[in-house]
């Protein structure tokens, strides 16, 4: 099904892909003389040495080697001894002050995190200074379904609709957010008691759904319609689940119904990993830095990454934001490999890998022509944690600076830099209910 | 290259860690081998050093042409070598990794003073973050109750080995913690405001110097807080906020108590005043959440407070989900990436942790004479590629694994 999906999307015109974008950047810019890690390919990290890179309107018009032609006109920034790379795809983020379902019942397909996200949070700049520049965000997982989550593309924008991926009819994109384990798991009525009751819960809901989808789909009911999508292959199931056994029933729904899945989290996936790869499940997975604070969590690790890897699971790194702070990823893919990850792994699951999880392989996660110019220029070696970001570029757009004192106020914190621009205890009620439905 | 790869890039050339176990010598005798021995003390860098424990003391240190090792000691090898780490404030042990209600020992509100509260009532050594910690590093813990009442508890100070509490002991009711601030507010009773929780500080001290007039304590109550007006016991207050930061060393003024300001994200917003209190620093986990309390906080803070020669430690902080605790590697790390030279990184999770916490005769350093605690890295320490591969208490190896 991810492969399929793919191959669709690959086959749509990359002008179609824009939506409504708008691009400022209308002179030519080539950056010479970089270390370009483009991840392209299937493995490794495409590196090329003194390498040139030109954007133009949003998009790369042209990426190799020093001798890559440069347009007469382009602004040439010399980025010798620098190191870009492609932006960052955060598979699970909770940035913008998202929120989902309520607790009116556990499943809640209608829902869409699109309706709830503050677009001016100051978690969306700090994600940027970290190197997000696409991010998949989620609602909670307090519920068996919390809704529909939100591709985020980090351009400077004042709406969720300029800040959307799109696709090609226009739609704004998104996956699904399914939980298992005992975090739905609630006293609350509407809400499952067992495991077992959250799996009945389930299957009960995708069999109605599978006869509305198949029916006249009359009368309309918004929530049935993203199942349908569900069903359809359309919309990615991004599925909280940590406990191996956990792993296991979200596999066992997902051959029952068909759907296509990418396991979040999956604390303990590296107990399964042989399983989850005969099924060809991908993992977007998160390391953190001690084990416990749940009971999910117990056999947190941070070995995980790496067991996946060698099991040959297809896997993305994610920050969680805020259990793991966004501008924390590529620490997190050092930890990877101190966790026994390749090197290359670790920066592909930071990148393409996440990209291709996404379904949005054809416009972000690695540097070719034709793609969305969103890259990062690094001070070098991205897994040393000496190296700074120094600029995040989305769209063309030169969006973190870290040599302009606002941006960087982001990028390290200081005075004001956590300040939601709202009142501090809203927030704070906010993110504990967010904490308490994880 | 920054300064400390450059003196990697000098000496990455010892062998592996090497484990031949002989019978005849003590457990608590082992020599340690570095490509660099990072001393912290006056020794500085050494170059191919050599640290020979015996009886769980440090007896000899210097570049191995110059050390003789006892015969049939056991040599452990790494190319970096470092003192133990030392984490100025965790309440590791107390707050079980589990996170479930009967493992969290860290905080009883049921009354908001209690600084008689004892932190070897409540210590779990068999935790598994005390593993966890140990495994990476750190072989001193200053732990104990935490924030989230005015007064919570004692502080003490373990090392991350032994079965039982009293075997990991170094020295009991090190501080009293205190909180000022949101986290220590109930606003359905008292304290309920900011003003509130000083005047309860205030009155309570007030009552241990002996001039307050009828006051509800008891006697374990008010000798705790005699221990504090006496000076033996510092009071280690967490605040964050610069206003909360400041009602500290106004109290401290006061009552001429001993204060050491925990948290302190606000800090690199008072660096003047902080300097002229003359006021020891825990500092927040560099990557603690920069929101609530904690929201002007910075990663750069603890370059900025070693650049205004103010001393300071880090910390692993309290923490009430995933993850259940922080690394103070991890945290020194990070700060070493944010512009804190790595030297002085390393000195926040050992000499000048162990100084913070009143135990630099004993830890924090690697000296003759001091405890044989050391931790063992295949690079630079604070790369988050490098592992730790080994660590030592007391010249009992309690860690072979690759962390």
């Amino acid at each position: 099904m991810q492969m399929m999906k793919a191959a669709m999307l690959a086959a749509t015109a990359f002008g179609a892909v824009m939506g409504g974008q708008a691009v400022a950047q209308e002179t030519p810019i080539a950056f010479t003389g970089a270390t370009i890690h483009t991840m392209t390919g299937n493995s490794g990290m495409g590196t090329i040495e003194s390498g040139t890179l030109v954007v133009h309107n949003g998009r790369i018009i042209a990426i190799g080697g020093a001798d890559t032609a440069i347009p007469d006109g382009a602004e040439i920034r010399d980025a010798t001894g620098l190191v870009i790379m492609p932006g960052i795809v955060d598979t699970h983020s909770h940035i913008g002050q998202v929120s989902g379902a309520d607790r009116s019942s556990a499943i809640q397909p209608d829902v869409r995190a699109l309706d709830s996200i503050n677009v001016r949070d100051s978690s969306i700049s700090r994600a940027r200074s970290g190197g997000v520049t696409t991010a998949n965000i989620m609602p909670g997982s307090g519920y068996l379904m919390s809704g529909q989550t939100f591709y985020m593309h980090l351009v400077d924008g004042n709406s969720i609709e300029r800040m959307a991926h799109t696709g090609d009819d226009g739609s704004i994109l998104g996956g699904m957010k399914m939980a298992n384990g005992t975090n739905p798991i609630r006293e609350t009525t509407g809400f499952p008691g067992t495991r077992a009751r959250s799996a009945a819960m389930v299957r009960s809901h995708f069999i109605a759904a599978q006869e509305y989808c198949s029916g006249e789909r009359s009368p309309r009911d918004i929530g049935m319609d993203a199942m349908c999508e569900v069903l359809d292959g359309t919309r990615l199931v991004h599925f909280h689940t940590h406990r191996s056994d956990d792993i296991m029933t979200a596999l066992r729904l997902r051959r029952e119904f068909g759907f296509d899945m990418l396991i979040q989290h999956g604390i303990e996936s590296g107990r399964v990993a042989n399983e989850i790869a005969v099924e060809g499940v991908p993992v977007s997975a998160i390391l953190v830095d001690s084990p416990g604070g749940k009971l999910e969590a117990a056999e947190a690790n941070i070995e995980t990454a790496a067991t996946l890897e060698q099991a040959g699971v297809f896997i993305s790194l994610h920050s969680d934001d805020n259990i793991v702070d966004s501008r924390l990823m590529f620490r997190q893919a050092g930890i990877a490999v101190r966790g026994g990850m390749t090197r290359d792994g670790a920066l592909r699951a930071l990148t393409i890998n996440g990209a291709v999880q996404l379904g949005l392989e054809d416009r972000v996660g690695s540097l070719e022509p034709g793609k969305f110019a969103d890259f990062l220029v690094l001070t070098g070696d991205p897994l040393s944690v000496y190296t700074d970001i120094s600029e995040t570029w989305v769209l063309g757009e030169l969006l973190f600076d870290s040599t302009n004192p606002e941006d960087l106020l982001h990028a390290t914190g200081g005075h004001g830099a956590g300040n939601p621009q709202m009142n501090t205890h809203v927030l704070e009620r906010e993110a504990h209910m967010l904490e308490d439905a994880r | 290259m920054n300064a400390l790869t450059k003196i990697l890039a000098a000496g990455l050339t010892a062998a592996l860690l090497s484990t031949t176990a002989p019978v005849s010598v003590a457990a608590q005798d082992v020599a340690v081998r570095g490509g660099q021995v990072w001393t912290m003390g006056p020794a500085g860098v050494i170059e191919d050093g050599v640290v020979v424990i015996e009886g769980g003391t440090i007896t000899a240190i210097g570049p191995a042409s110059d050390i003789a090792i006892p015969q049939g000691m056991e040599v452990l090898e790494a190319p970096i070598v470092t003192p133990g780490l030392v984490d100025a404030h965790s309440t590791v042990g107390l707050t079980g990794y589990l996170n479930q209600f009967d493992d969290q020992d860290q905080l009883d509100d049921s009354v908001p003073v209690q600084p008689h509260l004892r932190a070897i009532d409540a210590y779990n050594p068999h935790d598994r973050l005390v593993q966890w910690v140990r495994e990476l590093g750190i072989t001193t813990l200053h732990t104990g109750h935490g924030p989230g009442a005015l007064v919570s508890g004692q502080t003490m100070i373990v090392k991350t080995r032994g079965n039982t509490v009293d075997a990991a002991l170094i020295e009991d009711g090190t501080m009293i913690a205190a909180n000022l601030g949101a986290w220590a507010l109930d606003r359905d009773s008292s304290p309920g405001t900011r003003a509130k929780q000083m005047s309860m500080l205030r009155q309570a001290l007030t009552a241990a110097r002996g001039d307050a007039t009828e006051v509800e304590v008891s006697d374990l109550v008010r000798s705790a807080f005699v221990q504090v007006i006496e000076g033996d016991t510092p009071l280690m207050i967490t605040a964050n906020r610069m206003q909360d930061m400041q009602s500290a060393l106004r109290l401290a003024d006061e009552f001429g108590i001993t204060v050491v300001l925990d948290g302190a994200a606000d800090a690199h917003m008072m660096l003047d005043e902080l300097r002229e209190a003359g006021v020891s620093v825990i500092l927040h986990p560099t990557m603690a959440r920069n929101e609530g309390e904690l929201e002007n906080a910075a990663f750069t803070t603890a370059a900025v407070l070693a650049e205004a020669d103010i001393p300071f430690a880090l910390q692993s902080g309290y923490e009430a989900y995933v993850p259940k605790t922080r690394v103070v590697l991890w945290e020194a790390g990070f700060a070493a990436g944010n512009g804190l030279a790595p030297m002085d990184a390393l000195a926040s999770i050992t000499i000048d942790a162990a100084r913070v916490i009143g135990m630099e005769e004993r830890i924090g350093s690697l000296e003759v004479g001091k405890d044989g605690d050391v931790a063992m890295f295949d690079g630079d320490p604070f790369e988050y590629t490098s592992h730790v591969t080994g660590v030592v208490i007391e010249g009992e190896v309690v860690s072979r694994s690759v962390r």
